[in-house]
């Protein structure tokens, strides 16, 4: 992971936009006049923005990961089944009436422990890349199907109301013990990813040649699959199911790089933080009669987004 | 020296190289020939260690190939694959400087060879177009840098000349015999016969993934053996240096 200009610039505007974000709201707040400001900012929206710029750190940089990974700018970490192995244990837990604060997201990262384990006893020996996204695809569909099942088979409407709102994913009322959570995992995420960059830059030259370079490819999977296990596993126990950034942001900011993957984490994870960040202000302040959930404004933010690109491909612009 | 004793390779189930045994030595520009399907690009892959023989060893300097750290082989071995394959559109300077990571030093010391592999290639003027823009003999040659700029004793080159114009593959083959001339082995896929006879110190001719030949390209590739293996009968015009092949 390398300092460039990119990072720079984001990381100056993630700094100017964390305390706008604190401001923003359906009461904005001014710190000086509105009464018990310190305790709303310091208990309600500094845990709420520091969540956003740390799922969506994790979104980004796992994009950009499994983009130079597949070598295919369509890539979504959401695809290779940990997210959804992840949901569907946070699924589990509601549909198990377990209502503990800590059930939820124990589950959840059981959910995306199984699914890497899962994934790296299918694909993991010979770590050919064909095999691990068939394998994760397969996860991702099985996953899904079990989680449709525990909706079709909840015990109430209550039951089945609180897995379709959670699985939109949200950073509404999320307090201090999520950010513990989810910092470090995505954090130690994130490491895996800078731990995986040379391997990814080879890659560039498609996987024979990488391998001639030096890069082994089972080695290589296993950073990827713990990495997007710890940043994409953390990110939906707390948060549900964030779905595009990962698509998304590692579009916008390969042009301002090199364009090695390696050089595409930082800024990709600055970006993705800078995303969530801002959406969640926006699900905040539209003057909805319910708070938009995070998951919904991204993917009506994210899917225009990627018809664009996917035009722009179809004229060969990108 | 790189030597392959006695291998036996099988892919998808099917047998691609039969005890096949050559000891390359460095300084010299190898070719290996032989008509499709006879595991030319197969016997490539495992001297430079990205196919592991089932029977047989592949040795670097008498150790075997297999013992070596993967970075440690990559700094002594440059792969060009034949697809040249670029997943990124990134600058020709980028993409040449990717050589070094087995050194992990395209930032720091590495940067004089990068630049004058670039030179070598006749790349400066490119170095900062997107790969997207260059023409096939463009991207032949930067290709080529960026397994120079490794700096590799050994440089394993699968089919390098196929797509080039003639003044592309004179110059790639001028670069490579140079390698060569400062003491690095080069071996290539090479389908061009002509080619072969003209520009290599030693060709190995494969059949069905045994080797049928292997010797100066004079002895190699003569008329009889083309016949044996190739099934066409051709005759040598010219003279040694500046031969051409005419069938019947």
């Amino acid at each position: 992971m390398t300092l460039n200009r990119a990072s720079v610039v984001l990381a100056l505007l993630l700094l100017a936009a964390v305390p706008l974000s604190l401001l923003a709201g359906r009461v904005w707040i001014d710190p000086w006049t509105t009464p018990n400001a310190a305790v709303v900012l310091m208990e309600l929206r500094l845990p709420r923005a520091v969540l956003a710029v740390v799922i969506g750190a994790g979104l980004g940089a796992a994009g950009a990961a499994m983009q130079g990974y597949l070598r295919n700018p369509l890539a979504d970490p959401g695809l290779f089944g940990i997210a959804p192995g992840a949901a569907l244990g946070a699924v589990l837990a509601i549909f198990l009436g377990l209502t503990g604060p800590w059930f939820l997201p124990l589950f959840a990262l059981a959910g995306a422990a199984s699914a890497m384990a899962l994934l790296a006893l299918i694909a993991g020996r010979s770590g050919g890349i064909a095999l691990f996204t068939l394998a994760g695809m397969m996860l991702a569909s099985l996953t899904g199907a079990l989680t449709s099942l525990l909706i079709s088979f909840a015990p109430n409407a209550f039951a089945v109301a609180e897995i379709v709102t959670w699985l939109m994913g949200a950073l509404t009322d999320r307090s201090w013990p999520d950010v513990w959570l989810a910092a470090p995992l995505t954090l130690a995420g994130i490491v895996c990813f800078a731990m995986a960059g040379r391997g990814l830059d080879a890659l560039t030259l498609g996987e024979a040649a990488a391998r001639s370079l030096g890069m082994e490819p089972a080695r290589l999977q296993a950073w990827l699959i713990a990495g997007v296990g710890l940043a994409i596993g953390s990110g939906v126990a707390v948060a549900g199911v964030v779905s595009f950034v990962g698509l998304v942001v590692p579009h916008l900011v390969r042009p301002l790089t090199d364009r090695r993957p390696s050089s595409l984490l930082l800024p990709s994870a600055l970006a993705g933080a800078l995303l969530v960040l801002v959406a969640d202000c926006l699900c905040r302040i539209l003057p909805l009669v319910t708070e938009l959930r995070l998951g919904i404004a991204l993917s009506l933010l994210g899917a225009p987004f990627f018809l664009v690109l996917l035009l722009r491909m179809r004229r060969g612009l990108v | 020296m790189l030597a392959a004793q006695d291998i036996t390779v099988t892919r998808g189930g099917h047998p691609a190289l039969h005890g096949v045994t050559a000891a390359l030595r460095p300084g010299m520009v190898t070719a290996i020939c032989g008509p499709n399907g006879a595991g030319k690009s197969t016997l490539l892959a495992t001297l430079a260690g990205l196919l592991k023989p089932q029977g047989g060893t592949v040795a670097l300097d008498g150790a075997p190939l297999a013992a070596l750290p993967p970075r440690a082989r990559a700094r002594a071995i440059g792969f060009l694959p034949q697809a040249g394959e670029v997943a990124w559109d990134m600058a020709v300077a980028q993409l040449v400087a990717l050589g070094r990571l087995p050194h992990g030093d395209a930032q720091g010391a590495g940067r004089a060879r990068i630049d004058a592999a670039l030179a070598a290639m006749a790349l400066e003027p490119l170095a900062a177009r997107p790969v997207s823009r260059l023409s096939g003999g463009e991207r032949a040659r930067v290709l080529l840098a960026r397994v120079l700029a490794g700096d590799p004793r050994w440089i394993l080159a699968d089919e390098p000349l196929a797509a080039l114009d003639l003044a592309h593959q004179i110059a790639l083959l001028a670069r490579l015999r140079e390698a060569a001339r400062d003491g690095a082995g080069v071996v290539l896929v090479v389908h061009d016969l002509a080619l072969a006879m003209n520009h290599a110190d030693r060709v190995l001719v494969l059949d069905r993934g045994r080797l049928a030949a292997d010797g100066p390209a004079g002895e190699a590739l003569a008329e009889e053996v083309i016949a044996r293996v190739w099934g066409v009968d051709v005759r040598w015009l010219g003279e040694p240096g500046a031969r051409a092949l005419v069938t019947g």
